[in-house]
């Protein structure tokens, strides 16, 4: 825990009225893949453009790298490589142009500027673009040439406002593990703005859950879940052949089962509803797989699938959107 | 796509061995990389070549028209033996045969223009683009950004106004054949100086509109509202509210020179009036005064001689003052208004 590359402590922002960012505390370790995880609107540009020294906070305190980002921005700079949410580049420059540009501004000479420039490019796989102006460039070449751009200057910690937005599926899954890479073998500190879900649950070490300024909860997905439920709870789902109210009602009289519901069914296998196939959702407070077997098979329905489900990132993250309302009504 | 991460590995390995930017190889300050980026951006533009484009032309016009004037001019006081060939050199940034105005009226009047072409989209462009951010995210401090792109415009103004004064001055010599004096070129060279602060001084204000307004469009045209405002309508504004408030013809002198002496400071807070005095007392040496009321007994006393260049700048001096604090206010404008401001992509 030592090791803390960020830390915000009771950091605010408002605007006039509007409270963005709220009392927030926040500490990232170094080497560290953390997610913030939010709506939009949510205040989490707010809270990034304060660890740059870009946006001043209302109150509360930002330090990157052990600098205070608000008195000593320069240097928070030097370390810090910070990819916007809509990153533009000069669009009657080449890609090169614009490498070079960014590596000049950090006082790296032409010659080497050249060198890291085009190694860079041809890493992130335009080296064929690079004589091209940026202007020509696709959104996912945009994206990429992003990504050389918050590099060149060789920061010790990379801040990405949403990297993914706009790229294709098979981008996304490159460009993230491109970033896991980084953060692995490079001790890379990587901040990850998104509010896609699923992105930020493959790579991300620990998630933060940002809603209307306020940082809800944090940590690893199984401390959020933990954190979500109160209790810790399971959940199995199970595809029944020949599904009878009496074998619900057998279901919901086994031990330490807490309820059973019927899901609906995905509208891809509506036709199946003809031999009698249902899916049930059954809540419980530990590990009851093989008892719920046991019941379906002895009551002489058919089994025809088991999965026990996890909570995903998705779930709690529509929970707490749904608990957030009423935190926002309540106020 | 498919197989850039592996290739960015071993790069990444490789690229990070030394320390980032070792005291002994450090590049130049990222103030003086801005400035050269702009200086290209600006060459590069078409929208400077157009501007160059009308502002040779209408200077060659001018040079045709004064050259002509000229020409005519010295046969016929040749026909009338008078000689006066002082100052010849000068005459043809001023003379003019009628058919075109002069080349110091062209200057005044087309100069603002160059200025506001290239400040009025210079900073909302780069926020609208979303290079604001990017480039704000980089170690340099956010004023070095206002003061790169002011300092770039200026040097290119200076190279802009001064090729071309010597160009005129070229052109006259090969063309009328009579060299100038010393004194001579030394007053082209402090016009051409205060046209340069002069045309600053629109740079700064449509980088103030450039800070104020997102849209480049509404910059721009703010810039050149007021560019017509104060070259045609303040002049009428002034004069209309000399008549409205002059008074009677009963009254003593002094209260109609104090009268004058309020439209004369009215009239000079125009840059215009201001750039059009100063630089038309250095090309016309025979102004003794910018007072337009001098008593008998003055007048009567005045050596009827020119200036020498040092009277004349002299007397242009409050002037060039006037102009460089003017300029400094709308600087201090557009400072102030960017620094308040927000850095956020796009928005």
């Amino acid at each position: 825990m030592e090791d803390t590359v960020i830390a915000l402590s009771r950091l605010t922002k408002r605007y006039g009225e509007f409270t963005a960012v709220s009392e927030l505390d926040l500490n990232i370790r170094r080497g560290e893949i953390f997610g913030l995880l939010g709506p939009n609107g949510a205040g989490k540009t707010t809270t990034i453009l304060m660890m740059l020294g870009l946006a001043e906070p209302t109150s509360g305190h930002a330090s990157v790298c052990g600098i205070d980002a608000t008195r000593n921005p320069i240097e928070v700079k030097r370390r810090v490589g910070y990819m916007p949410d809509d990153i533009g580049f000069y669009e009657d420059r080449t890609g090169l142009d614009n490498l070079m540009y960014t590596a000049m501004l950090n006082r790296v000479p032409e010659a080497e500027a050249r060198r890291r420039a085009v190694e860079l490019l041809d890493k992130v796989g335009l080296g064929a673009a690079l004589g091209k102006k940026t202007g020509a460039y696709s959104r996912g070449m945009r994206q990429r040439l992003g990504l050389a751009d918050v590099l060149i200057k060789r920061p010790e910690v990379v801040i990405l406002d949403e990297p993914t937005l706009g790229i294709d599926p098979e981008g996304v899954r490159e460009l993230l593990a491109l970033i896991r890479e980084l953060s692995r073998d490079e001790g890379l500190t990587v901040l990850l703005s998104s509010h896609h879900l699923h992105q930020v649950q493959q790579i991300c070490d620990r998630v933060g859950l940002f809603v209307g300024g306020r940082l809800i909860a944090s940590g690893d997905l199984a401390a959020l879940s933990q954190l979500l439920d109160g209790s810790s709870s399971y959940a199995v789902e199970l595809d029944v052949g020949g599904w009878s109210d009496a074998l619900a009602n057998a279901l919901r009289g086994l031990d330490r089962v807490t309820a059973v519901d019927l899901q609906e069914t995905d509208a891809l296998r509506a036709t199946d509803r003809s031999d009698g196939f249902v899916t049930v959702r059954v809540t419980g407070t530990d590990d009851i797989a093989a008892e719920l077997a046991a019941a379906v098979v002895s009551s002489g329905a058919s089994l025809l699938g088991l999965r026990p489900l996890r909570y995903g990132l998705d779930e709690i993250y529509h929970r707490y959107f749904e608990g957030g309302n009423t935190v926002g009504q309540l106020h | 796509m498919a197989n850039f991460i592996d290739k960015l590995k071993p790069a990444l390995a490789g690229s990070r061995e030394g320390p980032p930017t070792s005291a002994a190889s450090r590049g130049p300050s990222p103030f003086w990389v801005m400035v050269r980026k702009e200086f290209g951006d600006h060459i590069r533009s078409w929208r400077f070549v157009i501007l160059l484009a009308i502002v040779v032309l209408a200077c060659a016009g001018s040079l045709y028209a004064s050259v002509s004037a000229l020409k005519d001019g010295q046969s016929a006081s040749a026909a009338s033996g008078e000689g006066s060939s002082s100052f010849l050199f000068l005459k043809m940034f001023t003379e003019t045969d009628g058919s075109l105005p002069g080349f110091l009226t062209f200057l005044s009047f087309l100069a603002p223009l160059i200025g506001i072409a290239l400040g009025f989209d210079s900073v909302n462009t780069e926020r609208n683009k979303g290079t604001l951010s990017r480039l704000l995210s980089q170690p340099l401090y956010r004023d070095d950004f206002l003061n790169a792109k002011f300092v770039a415009g200026l040097l290119l103004i200076a190279v802009v106004i001064f090729s071309l004064g010597f160009l005129v001055m070229g052109m006259g010599l090969f063309t009328i054949g009579y060299p100038p004096t010393p004194e001579e070129f030394w007053r082209v060279v402090v016009m051409l100086l205060i046209t340069v602060v002069y045309v600053g001084l629109w740079l700064n204000l449509s980088l103030l509109f450039s800070v104020r307004f997102r849209q480049a469009a509404t910059s721009a045209l703010c810039g050149i509202a007021l560019w017509i405002f104060f070259l045609v309508f303040y002049g009428m504004i002034v004069s209309l509210v000399g008549n409205a408030t002059s008074p009677a013809d009963t009254a003593a002198a002094s209260v109609v020179i104090r009268h004058q002496d309020w439209m004369m400071l009215l009239s000079r807070l125009s840059p215009a009036y201001l750039f059009q005095e100063a630089a038309s007392t250095l090309m016309l040496p025979d102004t003794r005064t910018l007072n337009p009321f001098i008593t008998q007994d003055q007048a009567y006393l005045a050596i009827n001689a020119p200036l020498s260049f040092g009277q004349s700048l002299l007397l242009v001096w409050p002037q060039v003052v006037a102009i460089v604090a003017e300029t400094t206010v709308s600087f201090a404008a557009a400072y102030v208004a960017f620094m308040r401001q927000e850095i956020r992509s796009r928005s």
